[in-house]
């Protein structure tokens, strides 16, 4: 499998380190007054850390070129043929993914 | 039937021609007291045992494909309780107890096979964490036996002790780990469960769960509607989308984990020897073939096959530790999808529908579970109490702080 990095061009899957699903990039606020009251636990941060759609098809997780240029990288993907149909910059997304 | 070495003496004498299917093919009928989705190993021991210990013969067992058809036929067969921590290690305990009864349990050979296992290390840290946990093994009630270097050469001689990179210090030995032969073991539970009175409906995929007021009420299936006042969800690497039908979200991300065997050798490796420093375990199988696998590929997958990277990575760590199986030639790898939680254990427990129950979250250590798993999830569907030995696999842990990290590797799917 290879992903083409959208700073270095197609590149050899070992070179990156996978994170999980872009569930990650959906980080809750901190807000210290709930935080107070709750222990800073919320449903928001199960959703965030813990639970995942997990599809058999179309998927968009983040990938880390570790053995390039160190960019944070969503990838869009089918986890049933490993056909990639989009590869991004995270930080092109911010702003955009709820973020 | 029940088998027998006289049977199948007679058999033979008779020309086989007297052996009848080990299963009935029913149709579905319209309504079961309970309904087991996935025809799996735990699947079918959770209806063995529901039949069993709890006389609840109205089940139906229900399969996508054909029983056994996914990860229980795809696992290196390794059977072990060497766990660390309380919650885990009082369950593989008690699951190696019911191995070593399943023979005669279920009147099937499992080919359960207690050859011994050897987990190398090979630094001083990681002898005093193998230590620690051989420890809790023996606590535990279960076997451990610390090998300095010397002991692990008078079990294991052809192991690579000359090479620097990663020197052997030394091994812990679970003398009643081994294998077993997995297709075998569903094929037994299913037996089991048929004989007791329980459906088994191959080719039946589950395409809805029926919810009303808060309470299931029975599954769409492509062989029509079932009505069930219990439903178990047992569908491993496939949970996530068995529990979206309920509309649940799962703390778990499905990855693909490779396996290899290579031809049909003489005797070599007589036990189960795994790496510690690259994830590289193997063991021989009663055919000959050497068994072996290594990490998942890491990134969320379905494709029941694998990726080349990790297939270099399993042979160079096998080559650095054993390398006369270097002529060995490899016939076949596949894939197996594991259902992977944050924190690497896995989930019994009731969900928030009532009558709804899940077991999943097996990660890669699934197939030596699989009595315990099927014990404790049809106490769980009976009584609506969790069993003992399972009652920190809760669903809700990973909200509630109270996680089973047994490799300390932190909240990601993957890392376990």
């Amino acid at each position: 499998m290879r992903l083409s990095c959208p700073l270095c061009g197609p590149r050899d899957r070992r070179e990156f380190y996978y994170y999980g699903s872009d569930d990650y990039l959906n980080r809750p606020h901190s807000d210290p007054q709930a935080d107070a009251s709750s222990g800073g636990w919320s449903d928001a941060w199960e959703d965030y850390l813990h639970l995942r759609d997990n599809p058999a098809g179309r998927l968009r997780d983040l990938w880390y070129h570790e053995g390039g240029c160190g960019a944070w990288l969503a990838v869009t993907r089918d986890t049933s043929t490993h056909q990639v149909f989009d590869v991004a910059l995270v930080v092109d997304l911010k702003g955009k993914a709820g973020s | 039937m029940r088998y027998s070495g006289l049977k199948v003496l007679a058999q033979g004498v008779m020309g086989n021609r007297g052996w009848r299917p080990a299963w009935r093919t029913p149709a579905p009928k319209s309504e079961y007291d309970m309904i087991i989705i996935g025809g799996g190993g735990h699947g079918l021991a959770t209806a063995y045992y529901l039949a069993k210990n709890h006389g609840i013969t109205n089940i139906a067992v229900l399969e996508k494909g054909y029983l056994g058809s996914g990860n229980i036929g795809r696992n290196t067969t390794i059977v072990r309780a060497n766990y660390f921590l309380p919650g885990n290690s009082e369950f593989y305990s008690h699951s190696l107890k019911l191995w070593e009864g399943l023979e005669s349990d279920l009147n099937y050979n499992v080919m359960h096979s207690q050859r011994g296992l050897i987990n190398l290390f090979h630094s001083d840290g990681q002898r005093d964490a193998f230590a620690r946990r051989g420890n809790a093994m023996i606590n535990q009630g279960d076997d451990a036996i610390l090998l300095d270097r010397e002991g692990v050469r008078s079990h294991l001689p052809y192991l690579d002790f000359e090479q620097t990179r990663f020197p052997i210090y030394g091994g812990l030995l679970h003398p009643r780990g081994g294998t077993a032969r997995h297709d075998a073991v569903a094929w037994g539970y299913a037996r089991g469960a048929d004989q007791r009175g329980v459906d088994l409906i191959q080719n039946c995929e589950v395409t809805g769960i029926d919810i009303q007021n808060g309470r299931v009420t029975g599954v769409q299936t492509t062989r029509g509607p079932i009505r069930a006042k219990k439903v178990g969800m047992v569908a491993a690497g496939r949970s996530g989308q068995v529990a979206a039908m309920a509309g649940m979200r799962l703390p778990v991300e499905s990855h693909i984990l490779q396996a290899f065997v290579t031809e049909g050798l003489k005797p070599v490796i007589d036990h189960v020897v795994s790496f510690g420093m690259g994830h590289f375990y193997i063991s021989q199988s009663d055919k000959g073939g050497l068994v072996f696998g290594g990490d998942l590929d890491f990134y969320a997958s379905y494709a029941a096959r694998g990726n080349l990277p990790m297939v270099e990575h399993v042979m160079e760590a096998g080559m650095t530790l054993m390398p006369m199986i270097g002529r060995a030639k490899v016939l076949r790898s596949w894939g197996g999808i594991m259902d992977m939680t944050p924190d690497g254990s896995p989930i019994i427990d009731k969900t928030a529908i009532e009558g709804l129950y899940i077991d999943c979250g097996w990660n890669y250590g699934g197939f030596k579970a699989v009595p315990a798993s099927g014990w404790c999830m049809a106490h769980l569907m009976a009584t609506d109490h969790p069993h003992e030995v399972a009652r920190r696999f809760r669903l809700n842990r990973f909200a509630t702080g109270h996680l089973l990290d047994e490799e300390g590797t932190g909240s990601q799917h993957n890392l376990h």
